[in-house]
């Protein structure tokens, strides 16, 4: 390739880079620059890109007025609840698969695949029904059972890749110290697995921060609503003067996910998936 | 394995060692398969009763009398068009723009960084987040759109984005590019970073251009990873939910009423189970035949 072909494929690449730029962050900075407007500045006919007399009174709002605050508690007791649990059943499980050749491995790993193409809805129904008969429906304890089930098989194969990853040589050393197989699993084990099992309670953690369709099914009364859906339930409810509060609301509820993700950001771009998965 | 196992027989060593595999299995298999496994099962079953919501009911096997009523249930056919078109037009948009986005991000550029940061923050927000964020980019009166096209003069054309019948599901379908690029782009970013460098340098002393460089050495590398994420794109996309839930709800006048919109609504506001079971389990069987034929064609096109 010749100097001058070169030095217009460049351009053309740094024009496609701006596109992309573009199209990925004017949403977000338009959330941002509304979460900033005054409610008399919202109604105006034009608005403009940046506010004008910004405030931070729509955060304070947010939390006060909308329950959203009882939301957010709400939101981190399942979620956090859902994170706990999942690592604490899964941790065992993703041990035995990783050691011993059972055919639960490759069992558990057709289920994540060919879970994907059921419709949620096939899932909701006799879920609904089975929680309804022991009155766990409008319960966050129910709610978080649900989520437990959701996230366990993703949870043990991120997990059992973890365990792949410690020497055999090392359980074995403890046995002939005299160390029981639980002693191994919880003293010598569990802290090495530690960054794999930060990886899957964060995993959990975020899909039950996040989720909305079996929170929208199974929560019915206000006070039980989770984040996402008392945030939905404000849509369109309130008028153009209240975008505002929607707006720091909705970016507060980002927060924790954005954490996640800028922890696992390197690993994502550069590594691949392979990275993500096996640590 | 350990010195206290060395002097067990050996078929009793292996069945104390299976015993104990499944003893550390069973607290996560039981709740995966009662609270899974077993309604997921049931829900296919309830497709072929007349379940419906509320207590005191009795369920009656009916056979296929569900399906037959859904042959001639003209707006479940047209959320399942809609469904379709929706979901085609995500995944193929989606390709293309994350293909773009994953080339230009495996090339050495300044800025590379914050895009690969951005791109992957819809992948971070909670799908209702998302939602709600368009919502304010396509708002009528206090939205970004409308008040572009304004200020450079396109005043005209601005209008109620999701609100009118005719740009609703476009609208729509450029937000759900927008929510799913991430995936995508992470799958085909590995999937290049995959391709061995040194084909490249052969082919480019044998004097061939990017674009050759491109057709004949890194698409062929990338056919698996392409066939499998788009595959994956299609099915999540086809039972997508919460995004266009938040958006438009379906509307207006149902040109946004993706297949799980209607059968969520025919589940829980009219309480019909066993008619929505019916429509998730059409919904699966079109999935598997759709993805069966394009990934035979994919596989045809690999030997070929």
């Amino acid at each position: 390739m010749n100097r001058t072909s070169k030095w217009y494929w460049r351009v053309l690449q740094y024009l496609a880079l701006a596109g992309y730029l573009l199209f990925l962050s004017f949403p977000l900075l338009w959330m941002l620059s509304t979460s900033f407007k005054k409610p008399q500045e919202l109604v105006e006919l034009h608005p403009s890109f940046i506010p004008r007399d910004p405030t931070l009174a729509n955060y304070a709002t947010a939390f006060t007025e909308q329950d959203l605050g009882r939301a957010t508690l709400n939101s981190l007791q399942v979620a956090i609840a859902s994170a706990v649990i999942t690592v604490i059943i899964a941790l065992p499980a993703a041990y035995a698969l990783a050691r011993f050749r059972t055919r639960v491995n490759k069992v558990a790993t057709a289920w994540i695949l060919l879970s994907q193409l059921f419709p949620f809805i096939l899932l909701v129904i006799p879920m609904f029904m089975i929680l309804k008969q022991v009155k766990l429906t409008n319960s966050l304890t129910g709610l978080t059972l649900v989520y437990v089930v959701w996230s366990l098989p993703f949870a043990l194969w991120m997990l059992q890749g973890f365990v792949r990853n410690i020497p055999r040589e090392l359980e074995e050393a403890a046995a002939v110290d005299g160390a029981t197989r639980f002693q191994t699993l919880w003293r010598i084990i569990a802290p090495l697995l530690a960054p794999g099992v930060v990886a899957a309670a964060l995993f959990s953690f975020i899909s039950a921060w996040n989720e909305f369709f079996f929170a929208l099914v199974l929560l019915k009364k206000p006070e039980m609503a989770t984040l996402p859906l008392a945030l939905a339930k404000f849509v369109g409810i309130e008028g153009i003067s209240r975008l505002g509060p929607l707006a720091a609301g909705s970016l507060m509820a980002t927060i924790p996910s954005l954490i996640f993700f800028a922890i696992l950001q390197r690993r994502l771009t550069s590594g691949g998936m392979a990275g993500a998965v096996k640590g | 394995m350990t010195a206290l196992n060395d002097e067990l027989p050996l078929a009793r060593r292996r069945r104390a060692r299976t015993g104990y595999a499944y003893f550390l299995v069973l607290p996560a298999l039981l709740p995966v398969l009662f609270l899974s496994v077993v309604p997921l099962v049931n829900g296919i079953y309830l497709g072929f009763t007349d379940a419906r919501a509320g207590l005191n009911q009795t369920t009656h096997f009916t056979g296929l009398d569900n399906y037959t009523g859904l042959l001639s249930n003209e707006q479940f056919w047209a959320s399942f068009k809609i469904g379709l078109i929706w979901a085609v037009s995500v995944t193929v948009i989606q390709f293309f723009a994350a293909l773009g986005l994953a080339l230009l991000l495996n090339l050495n550029l300044r800025l590379r960084w914050l895009a690969r940061t951005l791109a992957l923050v819809p992948w971070a927000m909670p799908p209702v987040i998302v939602g709600i964020m368009w919502q304010l980019v396509y708002h009528p009166d206090a939205g970004l759109i409308n008040e572009a096209l304004y200020r450079v003069g396109l005043e005209s054309l601005g209008t109620n984005w999701l609100g009118d019948f005719s740009t609703a599901l476009p609208a729509v379908i450029i937000v759900g590019v927008w929510a799913g690029m991430p995936q995508t782009t992470v799958v085909l970013l590995a999937g290049l970073q995959g391709v061995p460098g040194e084909l490249h340098e052969a082919a480019a002393v044998d004097g061939a251009g990017a674009f050759r460089r491109f057709w004949s050495i890194t698409l062929p590398q990338l056919r698996p990873v392409i066939v499998a994420i788009t595959s994956l794109d299609f099915i999540w996309n086809f039972n997508s939910f919460g995004l266009v839930y938040v958006l438009t709800a379906g509307g207006p006048g149902g040109r946004t009423m993706l297949p799980m919109l209607f059968a969520y609504e025919e589940a829980f506001k009219y309480g019909h189970f066993g008619i929505a079971a019916a429509m998730g389990n059409v919904m699966v069987i079109i999935i598997v035949a759709l993805l069966a034929v394009y990934l035979r064609r994919r596989m045809r096109e690999a030997s070929a």
